[in-house]
């Protein structure tokens, strides 16, 4: 199934991932094109770091087959390594050490030659705006600031792939808006991404294309906006209500004015074309929520959908 | 690539994280030896020589010497592979990011372990001058108890790092001070001969590498080497720091590639 650039760069088949009798991955397949943004979507517990440690040949495959730069992680291992920049979702900055320090013996782990890593080591923290904390140990930074240090590192060796899991987790909003401009950035550069995320907002802003993952499969493939019109509607209407007014049953309510209903606990979705239409006709019929709100349909509708649970629990 | 250019690269992170602290440890390795033959060769010497005749009109100090620098290089070897190793793992985690780059789980332990066997040959060089500077050397064979003293120390760092990969938490390493280490330091023949041990102390005294170590140094500093025990005692520590290194080798994997 080779995509319109080619032969894929990283290409699963049946991929397993076992430890002991649980199945973290559980046959899955899909194909990463050249200069794409791809995603693994999923609350936590679905299996995205699984398959990133795969694919960084930290992990060894149980089953099936996975193929990165058309080489066998089991066998190439050094050389796939050599041609990923890897941002993992746990830190493994050097605490002791300078930001800059960090990179360039980062660079020494491939192999590049010490004269040529303080000038990239200085292009690194410019573009990731750290060039005046070069020369400051690691530990102070915030972590947003760890965070783009550990995509400047991990772009230390020109990767072909940078596979970032979950790259934003942990952070405030304004830090993760700084490091998806970087992200974003680089996609525009032509840097291929793979990245693993639990946050809809996050998958629908980076990635051209993605998958849904839950319970270790994917349920579900394609651009946020194919999934969203495939598997949601265009808008929702919320619905809140107050203790002892919510209505038991929605049927008579909604006939006719949503294609489907989904009652949560803390509230009820409407799904339907024009929310808004939706909104003035249950109001007609006479219901009353404590608060109506009408918005566009997200990533978290259709994993609802899908899975019949939210993202991020 | 051959294994070694690999194994360079986290020798050279190790080298360079070392340079922060590298002044206090030379202090401390020019420190220990004063303090420890002072104490012991001198001070304690001076009852020892009065009341026993060691073989050949031996003085204590130069007894004692010897064995003191293998006893440090063993202490030494231990908690460089113990803490620092599962903090690479676990805790500061400089072990994952070398993963995610061309390094393999062997190159990391063969880096790790060539930082921690120049540690010691430092030290050890260090310590051997200091014994040279007490006058406690009778041959130049004594050269040679540097690089036995690096090899007493990796019979230890390299089963120990392998215990450490293995380990979930810190916990074990002070009871392996407490009832390996430190037993090993004073009953190894380091400050009496292990003749005076109960039998079976004895025998265990003759499997633990250190004893095997303080006998080899001590035979080089005082020019009384024997080729074949000397080969003895030089196979015994290889046949421990080859077990250690497959060891290390299988738990490293085991723990950083799952």
């Amino acid at each position: 199934m080779a995509g319109p650039n080619g032969h894929p760069l990283i290409q699963a088949r049946k991929l397993v991932k076992r430890f002991g009798d649980f199945t973290a991955v559980d046959a899955i397949d899909f194909d990463l094109q050249r200069g794409e943004a791809f995603g693994f979507l999923g609350p936590n517990g679905a299996g995205k770091t699984s398959t990133m440690r795969m694919i960084g040949c930290v992990s060894p495959v149980s089953d099936g087959s996975l193929s990165v730069f058309g080489l066998d992680p089991a066998r190439d291992g050094v050389e796939i390594r050599a041609r990923l920049g890897v941002v993992p979702q746990q830190d493994t900055l050097d605490m002791e050490l300078t930001v800059r320090e960090n990179i360039v013996i980062y660079g020494r782990y491939f192999g590049l030659p010490r004269k040529d890593l303080g000038m990239r080591a200085d292009e690194l923290l410019e573009f990731v705006e750290l060039t005046e904390r070069a020369d400051d140990k690691v530990e102070p930074l915030s972590g947003g600031m760890k965070r783009r240090l550990t995509i400047a590192r991990s772009l230390v060796n020109n990767p072909e792939v940078m596979l970032l899991d979950e790259p934003t987790t942990g952070l405030d909003p304004q830090a993760r808006h700084v490091v998806w401009d970087r992200l974003y950035r680089l996609k525009r550069e032509g840097v291929t991404l793979l990245l693993t995320t639990h946050y809809m907002d996050e998958a629908e802003q980076l990635c051209d294309r993605l998958v849904v993952m839950d319970k270790g499969r994917i349920v579900a493939e394609g651009s946020p906006r194919d999934l969203i019109e495939r598997y949601s509607t265009r808008e929702v209407v919320e619905l809140r209500f107050d203790d002892g007014h919510r209505p038991d049953d929605f049927g008579y309510w909604t006939d006719g004015l949503a294609s489907r209903v989904e009652s949560l606990p803390d509230r009820v979705l409407l799904y339907t074309d024009d929310g808004d239409a939706a909104s003035h006709g249950i109001h007609e019929r006479g219901l009353t929520p404590e608060s109506v709100l009408v918005r566009r349909s997200t990533l978290e509708d259709v994993f609802l959908h899908l899975t019949g649970r939210s993202l991020v629990e | 690539m051959t294994s070694l250019t690999l194994a360079a690269r986290p020798l050279e992170f190790f080298l360079t994280q070392y340079r922060r602290v590298w002044r206090g440890t030379a202090v401390t390795s020019v420190v220990t030896p004063i303090v420890y033959l002072l104490a012991l060769g001198v001070g304690l010497g001076v009852f020892v020589d009065r009341s026993t005749d060691l073989a050949e009109g031996i003085s204590y100090l130069e007894f004692v010497a010897p064995g003191l620098m293998a006893a440090t290089a063993m202490q030494l070897a231990t908690f460089e592979s113990s803490w620092p190793v599962l903090s690479a793992i676990k805790w500061d985690r400089q072990y994952h990011a070398m993963l995610a780059t061309p390094l393999r789980a062997g190159d990391v332990l063969l880096g790790h372990q060539a930082f921690i066997a120049g540690r010691i040959l430092m030290t050890a060089t260090v310590y051997l001058g200091v014994i040279a500077a007490f006058g406690a050397i009778a041959s130049p064979t004594a050269i040679l108890a540097i690089p036995v003293t690096v090899l007493v120390g990796l019979s230890f760092s390299l089963p120990i790092a392998a215990w450490a990969a293995h380990s979930e938490s810190e916990a074990s390493f002070v009871a392996i001070f407490r009832f390996l280490i430190l037993p090993m330091f004073l009953f190894s023949g380091t400050f009496f001969p292990i003749a005076n041990l109960p039998a079976p102390l004895e025998v265990i005294a003759y499997l633990t590498p250190l004893w095997h170590g303080v006998t080899l140094c001590r035979d080089l500093t005082l020019g009384d080497v024997q080729l074949w025990s000397a080969l003895a005692h030089l196979g015994y520590l290889l046949v421990v720091c080859a077990v250690g290194f497959a060891l290390a080798r299988t738990t490293y994997r085991r723990r950083l590639v799952v």
